[in-house]
């Protein structure tokens, strides 16, 4: 191959090194303390054989398995398998994230905005670019690598081997390799970073749910996916090298792929054309609250699938609870000690009140999208329009109260269908779902606070999600705490009983809408006295 | 008939003054000039107009209604676009042009495709990619698609290229002549002075002067530039000859449009070599006209 069209590729090294150190350091230091803690907290979680084979029961179901991956070392669940089980999928995925990030943003990214022709200009080669950037990535999830292998094995643990910390950290880093490769052939394919982004992390997905789906049923299946594979490593337990190989082989591959993809296209070109918008708009996108759907699709979306998940995580402990509660006394301290009812009932209220907090975070996104809005300036584009404030925030409001609503069913229905398939005699659907909407009146307020802020002191706003904070602090944590009941009380989320356990107060609630509504009613006055933001 | 009044309008942001008691009256069928340098208080003003800010003293009127308090129903009527026009990254131009006409109404399609060719616009293009100029045309094409009566433009030209500006003051020329009322904003002179019947000047939250362009004769000057065989004399003395400097090779002046043929044929008497004139710019007028108005 020409010589030339790698010129200059040490020069570039530098550069891009230069622009992303400050971006690699911070994924390099966080993903490499989260190991080393989380191996720390692993180490205290139990302290007899029993309590060991007690988290290990917990563990073994299709649900973690779909979730986490597959569990080989559960006869003998010491720390180093606990590693390898629970921790190297999710650690290998945001590896995966960084390298598409980190390489989009300077390739695909920077063609975009015309940095590339700048470089171009210069005497440096057609494919230094993609050459400079393959070095830089592969330097540094080497060194990611080493370090993870050198901090594992020097926290001396029993059971953290040299051969499985060193496979440990070639796991990590193969998988940035590969996602780094996989980026670049994505980058020569698609016309703008949007593109290489979206295809990347649709296969970063695809991946995951081949993984998910051959993990519970087909070996062959899930050695399809490039996370599977490398998930049948298994460090510290089988100690297998033959993954990473393969993914090794994978890795030069594809980069010998964008290489060539890279030597036969125009700059600023690419294969997978991007499709032409709409020429009109649809019926549905003329009044505002067609268009907030709409500019929120996504995240709507990305939502929905986040709080079911959440919801079937939860739902998957239930099927060995009690042993998991009597293992762990940090949860047993947080569950209410009541006899009338089973573990697994009061162990769901816990679940609920988290669940429910998580929930009024997009409800809160939803109804504050007008906020955010008016701060980019494109709320003059509506409002110098024959659109009213009230139908504008209404538009949002509504949006933010259905939405929330479903939300808090989703995860109710992510819990159920997980813990009834885990649990030999499963918690009720409607219980599970009542338990769940008593919540949504501690939402509204939150959703009332927001839009009161918003109207009457606009600066402010930011102030509702410091409440949400303090919420899930006090509540999450009250009863291990020990926080007086009256501190309990000062939020929201404090004053939803904990149905099945306790009794469903309706005044009680009532009042809570009303608060809300009233919030509400003054968010709207305010909202049509005040000045747009320039 | 009175389309659009405002009355001693006046803005405070905390402690600043931004407007300070503003006074326009468009009529019926005619182009408003409304010109200033930036933070003059331009934007203000029509952001007050549209019922996106409220005035803190005075009224304004559009269509006989009240701005804050009717904003909904005079903007049926009412098109405006932005200087800095800020449009969703993920949705199509061709998207946001039919969301912001039915926003006000019925959606016209044949005039907006036809405006869409005129003006050159790939509809099918995500707003992420459009340039300042492309945004400025998507805001302008809903505006003229739309049936308003009154067209609201806020340095409309800002980013557009000399044929699409040509276009632009087609339109302009098409909603006159539909008896539609223009209330644009400007810095560019040459646009006001084309297009514009009347001009209302404003400089710091304050109207200065108001009235027919052609009348204001410190606003009708050009300047020379002179490059001649001998020396120039006396004519820095003659009436309408606001600058005479000597450069390097020639001499750069300032006159009244009114006494420029005197002077040119004055000029001629040294032998010229070379002569150039343009109107001067905004900036260059209020600085010599206006730095010494005082404010109250």
């Amino acid at each position: 191959m020409n010589k030339n069209l790698f010129k200059g590729t040490f020069d570039l090294i530098k550069l891009l090194a230069k622009r992303n150190i400050l971006s690699i350091s911070i994924w390099l230091v966080s993903i490499v303390s989260i190991t080393v803690v989380v191996l720390g907290a692993f180490t205290g979680l139990y302290s007899s054989e029993e309590e060991m084979f007690a988290m290990a029961e917990t563990m073994r179901n299709p649900a973690m398995t779909a979730m986490v991956g597959p569990s080989e070392g559960l006869d003998n669940y010491h720390v180093g398998a606990q590693m390898s089980h629970q921790m190297l999928l999710f650690t290998g995925i945001a590896i995966a994230v960084m390298a598409i990030l980190i390489v989009t943003k300077n390739t695909r990214a920077d063609e975009e905005d015309g940095l590339i022709e700048m470089i171009r200009s210069l005497p440096v080669g057609r494919l230094s670019v993609s050459l400079a950037i393959n070095k830089l990535m592969s330097t540094v999830f080497i060194l990611l690598f080493i370090v993870v292998a050198i901090s594992m094995y020097l926290t001396g643990l029993e059971n953290i081997t040299l051969e499985g910390s060193i496979l440990y950290g070639a796991a990590l880093g193969m998988i940035g390799i590969f996602f780094a490769s996989l980026t670049l052939v994505f980058a020569q394919l698609t016309e703008n970073s949007r593109g290489t982004i979206a295809y990347s992390f649709a296969f970063l997905m695809l991946a995951y749910f081949i993984r998910a789906i051959g993990d519970v049923s087909n070996e062959m299946l899930a050695l399809i996916s490039p996370l599977g594979l490398i998930l049948r490593t298994h460090p510290f337990v089988l100690d297998n090298w033959w993954p990473i190989l393969v993914m090794f082989v994978a890795s030069v591959l594809l980069f010998v792929l964008a290489l060539y993809l890279n030597s036969i296209r125009d700059l600023g070109s690419g294969f997978i054309p991007s499709k032409p918008g709409k020429k009109t708009a649809s019926k549905f996108l003329r009044r505002p609250i067609g268009l907030y759907l709409r500019l929120q699709r996504t995240s709507i979306i990305a939502w929905f699938i986040t709080m079911f998940l959440l919801g079937v995580s939860y739902g998957s402990i239930f099927g060995d609870l009690e042993q998991f509660i009597l293992s762990n006394e940090m949860i047993q301290q947080m569950v209410s000690q009541d006899s009338n009812f089973t573990l697994n009932e009061q162990f769901m209220t816990v679940l609920m009140l988290v669940m429910s907090m998580m929930a009024t975070i997009p409800a809160v996104i939803f109804v504050l999208k007008i906020r955010s809005e008016e701060k980019k300036k494109r709320i003059e584009n509506i409002l110098s329009k024959s659109v009213s404030r009230n139908e504008l925030l209404f538009s949002n409001l509504i949006i933010s109260l259905v939405l929330g609503f479903l939300m808090l069913i989703t995860s109710a229905l992510g819990l159920y269908s997980a813990s009834s398939a885990v649990m030999d005699d499963p918690i009720l659907l409607s219980t599970i779902i009542k338990a769940s909407i008593v919540y949504y009146p501690a939402m509204l307020i939150m959703i009332g606070f927001a839009l009161f802020l918003n109207g009457i002191f606009e600066r402010a706003t930011p102030l509702v999600w410091l409440y949400i904070v303090y919420s899930f602090l006090v509540s999450y944590l009250g009863d291990l705490l020990q926080i007086p009941e009256a501190i309990m009380k000062t939020t929201p989320f404090g004053n939803i009983p904990n149905y099945p356990v306790e009794e469903v107060n309706v005044l009680n609630l009532v009042l809570m809408v009303l608060v809300a509504s009233l919030l509400i009613v003054i968010g709207f006055i305010t909202y049509n006295k005040r000045d747009i933001k320039e | 008939m009175k389309i659009l009044e405002s009355k001693s309008i006046v803005k405070n942001f905390g402690k600043v003054r931004a407007l300070d008691g503003v006074n326009l009256e468009i009529k019926k069928g005619e182009v408003y000039g409304f010109i200033g340098p930036n933070g003059a208080g331009k934007t203000t003003t029509i952001r007050i107009l549209l019922g996106i800010l409220k005035a803190d003293e005075g009224s304004a009127s559009i269509f006989g209604m009240d701005v804050w308090s009717d904003a909904v129903e005079i903007h049926k009527k009412v098109a405006y676009v932005p200087g800095e026009v800020n449009l969703w990254p993920n949705l199509t131009g061709g998207e946001v042009i039919d969301l912001f006409t039915s926003l006000r109404g019925k959606i016209n399609v044949e005039k907006r495709d036809d405006l869409i060719r005129r003006f050159n616009l790939d509809p099918t293009k995500k707003c992420r990619t459009y340039s300042k100029g492309n945004r400025q045309k998507v805001a302008l094409i809903a505006a003229f698609a739309s049936d308003a009566e009154l067209f609201i433009l806020d340095e409309p030209t800002s980013g557009l290229d000399p044929l699409m500006e040509q276009e632009f003051h087609k339109c302009i020329d098409e909603a006159k002549k539909a008896g539609k009322s223009i209330l644009l904003s400007s810095h560019i002179l040459s646009e006001v002075e084309k297009l514009c019947d009347k001009v209302s000047i404003i400089k710091d939250g304050k109207i200065i002067e108001s009235g027919v362009l052609k009348e204001m004769k410190h606003l009708t000057v050009t300047n020379i530039y002179a490059e001649t065989k001998s020396k120039v004399t006396g004519v820095n003395k003659l009436k309408g000859v606001h600058i005479f400097e000597a450069k390097d090779d020639g001499y750069s002046l300032q006159v009244d449009n009114e006494v420029l043929p005197d002077i040119i044929k004055k000029i001629s008497d040294f032998d010229v070599i070379k002569i150039e004139s343009y109107p001067p710019t905004l900036e260059e007028l209020f600085m010599k006209h206006y730095e010494n108005v005082e404010v109250d």
